[in-house]
């Protein structure tokens, strides 16, 4: 293992193609994501950040007809690896869906899943420790205090601005390096959406961060570093201050400018 | 002239498409209405057969009033003269009396009224029996019996086997069907389980009959092979097809997103399943087991031809039974219409009603519970 200061990438394309069958997704990405730090994708729809996205927790191999060529490494490894087992990549990379997608259990059970399925069976969890395990996750998305109460209800019932909030709390409890979110505001409204933004925002630091987006704006609020997509390519990857100001490439301060997309 | 032919007013004529249009709604109206009906006109058909029986009653010198008139001390003379009367049977006590005053004359009755009163009434059925007395003797030329604990047992014997049977491996496919395989391996089995589920029920019991029967006999070497573990295994290969079939659509209603998001978090596929799917599909795998048990408790050709068709509480499985439904169809063809034979079968039906009538209401309570989540 590298050493932990000289390791600046979380999240690192090689060469990367795609395919859904015979329809080619992504074409040659190489990406580096810095570590610790919110990257914004940015694109129009169908340019592949979504299966950029979803390629780096192999999510994507659900499909069953999906062909990767080159290399995706996550904290310097490569996931393609034959020793690389999905299950434990989903433990370092937790991923938000676009629409809140909590289980149909209890808002405890969805903050103690992850946890239930990465401990041994052979190591038991007292009730008092699943306890400060689902009081510390829903404190950090600052959810505690509204479902304190009704942690045996169903996470259902809750609204969706909660609902996306706690689909990335029970990411937590089990400590990933990265976190990809997929447009995770889109199904929220405004007040949602500034709320989840700012919980991203507080994470910010203690992972890495890669969200994709369809919103100018929030890109370029939210986010340390962008990156545009077009058709697959990947065509710039800056600052999101640079990227917004001064754009280096036609395209993206046509798609920017919002001349298509 | 052509203006005035486009006006709204005439295109709004009843035209053929207006006609059709109603033709079909009342169709359909009627239909729908018709088969309301039709099912109730079936209950109201069975219960007034058999209800009636079921409170029946009536006054008769039995037997037993006969000892009891000798106890009171009545003259052998009067006795012998009354022995025309025994078994007759009158609607109310009331005509009874005046029958033996007829026969013996008013005041030699007049010591005996209240116990004639008391000890005549008739009753050739009671909930008691049917439902304590494993007896069933509706046949009987001394005292016909209508205990139907034994006939309950049968079919419960052997629907409880078939369900022990079927649903480990209805869930299992239906899993597989839906979790596990894809493509054209999947459509297949979705093929081959429909055509499993459109079998008649006399090829299974043919099957019961000729294959089971002596296989069961060899195998476990017992002098029958008509019996609970032959018609359990019957039953339950006929039940499985609709149970798999019910169970993978309540699979396949959950959302894939709830997969994704397991998988995301690293759940294996079998986690996936047994923590997510199933427990979010249980009210539809419910129902599909309470649909399997109704068709069990109902099914009647296979049934009388492979358990054996014996009056029995069962003990083990290689005891032969027989079952409600197996019952009526075996007798109903031989009994006199309106006779108490007849009569006591339809109360059997009335009871086979009221359970498959109970288990539906509570596989369509569950079912209904999946669509409030």
């Amino acid at each position: 293992m590298i050493a932990e200061k000289e390791m600046t990438n979380a999240v690192e394309t090689i060469g990367l193609n795609l395919w859904y069958g015979t329809f080619q997704a992504l074409t040659d990405v190489n990406i580096q994501v810095k570590k610790g730090i919110i990257t914004s994708l940015i694109g129009p729809s169908g340019c592949g950040k979504s299966t950029l996205l979803r390629s780096i927790n192999r999510i994507n191999e659900r499909l069953g007809y999906v062909r990767v060529e080159g290399a995706i490494k996550v904290l310097d490894e490569n996931i393609y690896a034959r020793d690389v087992e999905p299950v434990q990549l989903r433990k370092q990379v937790g991923m938000v869906f676009q629409r809140p997608n909590p289980l149909p259990l209890s808002i405890r059970e969805n903050i103690l899943f992850g946890h239930k399925i990465h401990t041994p069976s052979s190591l038991k969890v007292s009730r008092s420790e699943a306890n400060d395990i689902v009081e510390k996750a829903l404190r950090q998305v600052l959810l505690w205090d509204k479902v304190k109460d009704r942690l045996k209800h169903r996470a259902i019932s809750l609204s969706l601005e909660e609902q996306q909030k706690l689909c990335i709390a029970r990411l937590l409890p089990v400590k990933p390096q990265v976190l990809l979110m997929d447009e995770p505001c889109s199904a929220l409204d405004p007040k949602g959406t500034e709320a989840v933004e700012e919980l991203i925002w507080d994470l910010r630091g203690q992972f890495t961060i890669l969200i994709v987006t369809h919103n100018m704006a929030q890109a370029r609020r939210a986010s340390d570093e962008c990156a545009f997509m077009l058709l697959g390519e990947l065509i710039e990857h800056e600052t999101t201050e640079e990227i917004f100001v001064t754009p280096r490439h036609r395209k993206t301060a046509d798609y920017i400018e919002g001349r298509f997309g | 002239m052509s203006r005035a032919d486009s006006t709204p007013h005439r295109d709004d004529r009843r035209n053929m498409d207006w006609f059709v249009d109603k033709a079909v709604q009342i169709l359909v109206f009627v239909a729908g209405i018709s088969a309301i009906v039709f099912i109730i006109g079936i209950f109201v058909f069975i219960t007034k057969e058999g209800v009636g029986f079921i409170f029946k009653s009536h006054y008769a010198l039995s037997e037993s009033v006969f000892n009891l008139l000798e106890e009171k001390k009545m003259p052998d003379t009067q006795l012998d003269a009354l022995t025309p009367l025994e078994g007759k049977a009158f609607k109310t006590s009331q005509d009874l009396i005046l029958a033996v005053e007829g026969v013996i004359g008013v005041e030699e009755t007049r010591p005996y009224k209240e116990l004639l009163v008391a000890r005549s009434l008739d009753q050739p059925f009671s909930l008691k029996t049917f439902f304590t007395s494993p007896k069933w003797a509706p046949t009987s030329e001394l005292k016909p019996t209508y205990g139907a604990l034994a006939l309950m047992a049968g079919t419960a014997s052997v629907t409880g086997l078939a369900m022990l049977i079927a649903i480990p491996f209805s869930l299992g496919a239906a899993i597989y069907i839906g979790e596990f395989a894809t493509g054209r391996t999947r459509e297949l089995l979705k093929i081959l389980v429909e055509l499993l589920a459109a079998i008649p029920s006399v090829v299974w019991g043919f099957i019961g009959l000729s294959i089971m029967n002596p296989l069961i006999i060899k195998v476990f070497n017992v002098p029958i092979g008509l019996n609970v573990l032959n018609a359990g295994l019957i039953l339950g290969l006929m039940a499985a097809p609709i149970m798999t079939t019910i169970a993978e659509d309540a699979l396949k209603a959950v959302p894939d997103r709830y997969r994704e998001a397991a998988e995301a978090m690293g759940a294996t596929r079998w986690q996936v399943i047994f923590k997510v799917v199933v427990p979010a599909s249980k009210n539809g795998l419910v129902a599909a087991i309470l649909l399997g048990v109704g068709r069990g408790f109902g099914e009647t050709m296979a049934v009388l031809m492979a358990t054996g068709h014996s009056i029995n509480l069962p003990t083990s499985i290689f005891d032969s039974v027989r079952a409600l439904t197996a019952t009526i169809a075996a007798e109903l063809g031989e009994a006199a219409v309106g006779s108490d034979h007849y009569q006591a079968l339809f109360t059997l039906g009335i009871f086979l009603f009221l359970v498959t009538f109970l288990i539906n209401m509570t596989a369509d309570l569950v079912l209904r519970g999946i669509r409030k989540e």
